[in-house]
């Protein structure tokens, strides 16, 4: 092997190897954005009922019904690819999502499931009255923040 | 020469006597806690706003007994929650008044001094009455034989003496927001905020000793964990509504619809259990707090 397409080699090697990171870098900072883009559309909708909840607008029947469908709807997702090996904190900048996530006993998927009870039952109930409404944003924060308390960074 | 070094010695003497003397561990005055009549209902409302479940409940807070297992790490070592069930592990032996002296004073039952990582500088400030009904209440929950780790604390925190200096300097039953015009709601809430739910003990920074560092009362602080900063409360950073604070309490959303994360999710699952009143007597008294930077 002579020293030129050696030289060749290891350049056309550096190149594959750099454009391999920046194409899986690209793809973990991708799922950061639609992670927070679909973290961002469950606040719009918590919002409307959250206001709500706390009193302060007026309780519509329809408008709590259409949100907290909104919500189950998001919470049926098939995230999968969002949540991305390589792309926790420390691996992709803006990401607060802890390693251990992807750990082997991690309970992430557990805790979406609660999600996906708790939504499902909020769309069912928030159209009934305010009271069922309250009753059934507990369950939702609770399966939010069990999550976020075990798999998010601190700011 | 001869006496001079006598005086010095005579001085050193003194000054020792002096430290044995200031340090030595404090107990609970027994009259404080006379004719108390233990009441289970209010001594589970105490054990939840004082949150000890939160950090005695196994390593994950989920142990059904409280059982110890939390690490705290922190610049003078890594302590242990130790086990608090009814067992001989735990508080099995225990009197109310034992009890008094260990979360008023920072006093074990047998004399020693417990670490201030034990919100003791917090619960300082509660009713005694409430030590004995939390005390009737902690009695009634399942019990555990794990035995305790002991905390990971080098020379000269791990000499326990040391900490009669500490609480000689910086433990004080007094209130820090002591305007006497608050409102009865806002008692209710600097009850809450400032004994119960110990919230100064992460939300105020400390000083070199590790001693809360009054005139930046809840103005935030470093995590001692290590990463990210624990946030301002005072009503210079937080200028969310009442109703806002009230409702973050209960369901752990803040007002842009995020969501409680770390430690302080278990204070919101505890806060989630009390009254609406206690939930809004918190927001009432933190907009009462001086605003700091």
């Amino acid at each position: 092997m002579n020293m030129r397409f050696g030289l060749k080699l290891t350049a056309v090697a550096l190149l594959a190897a750099t454009t391999l990171t920046a194409t899986a870098q690209d793809a973990a900072e991708g799922a950061v954005k639609a992670r927070q883009a679909h973290m961002q559309l469950y606040a719009f909708n918590l919002g409307a009922l959250g206001a709500m909840a706390k009193g302060a607008v007026e309780y519509d029947a329809e408008a709590a019904t259409r949100a907290a469908t909104n919500l189950a709807t998001l919470a049926a997702l098939d995230t999968r690819d969002f949540w991305l090996p390589g792309s926790a904190a420390g691996e992709v900048e803006g990401s607060r999502a802890l390693p251990a996530m992807w750990s082997a006993d991690s309970n992430a998927m557990v805790h979406a499931g609660n999600l996906r009870d708790a939504t499902a039952a909020l769309a069912a109930s928030a159209g009934t009255d305010l009271a069922s409404l309250q009753a059934g944003m507990g369950p939702v924060g609770g399966a939010c923040s069990a999550c976020h308390k075990a798999y998010r960074q601190a700011d | 020469m001869r006496r001079i070094l006598l005086l010095l010695l005579l001085g050193a003497i003194c000054g020792l006597a002096v430290f044995w003397i200031v340090t030595i561990p404090r107990h609970a005055d027994p009259e404080e806690l006379a004719g108390v009549v233990p009441d289970l209902a209010r001594g589970e409302y105490v054990y939840t706003a004082a949150g000890c479940a939160s950090c005695h409940a196994g390593e994950d807070g989920k142990a059904t007994a409280l059982e110890g297992g939390m690490e705290f790490a922190s610049p003078f070592g890594t302590f242990h929650a130790p086990n608090i069930s009814p067992s001989n592990q735990g508080i099995a032996g225990w009197s109310a008044l034992d009890l008094a002296s260990a979360m008023m004073h920072g006093t074990s039952p047998e004399g020693k001094h417990y670490y201030p990582a034990f919100p003791y500088a917090s619960y300082a400030r509660m009713d005694p009455a409430d030590v004995v009904h939390l005390h009737s209440y902690l009695m009634t929950l399942p019990a555990s034989d794990k035995a305790d780790v002991p905390h990971d604390v080098g020379f000269p925190f791990n000499i326990r003496r040391t900490l009669g200096g500490w609480k000689m300097l910086f433990l004080r039953d007094d209130w820090v927001v002591a305007d006497p015009n608050l409102t009865e709601q806002e008692h209710a809430g600097r009850y809450l905020t400032e004994a119960l739910g110990h919230c100064a003990e992460c939300h105020t920074p400390r000083n070199a000793l590790g001693g809360v560092i009054k005139s930046r009362w809840l103005a935030g602080a470093p995590d001692p964990a290590g990463q990210g900063r624990i946030p301002n409360i005072t009503p210079h950073a937080l200028d969310w509504s009442a109703q806002d604070i009230a409702y973050y309490l209960e369901s752990g959303f803040t007002p842009d619809f995020d969501s409680v994360g770390g430690h302080m999710a278990h204070v919101v699952d505890n806060f989630a259990k009390l009254s609406p009143e206690d939930r809004d007597a918190v927001a009432a008294y933190l907009k009462r707090v001086p605003p700091v930077e």
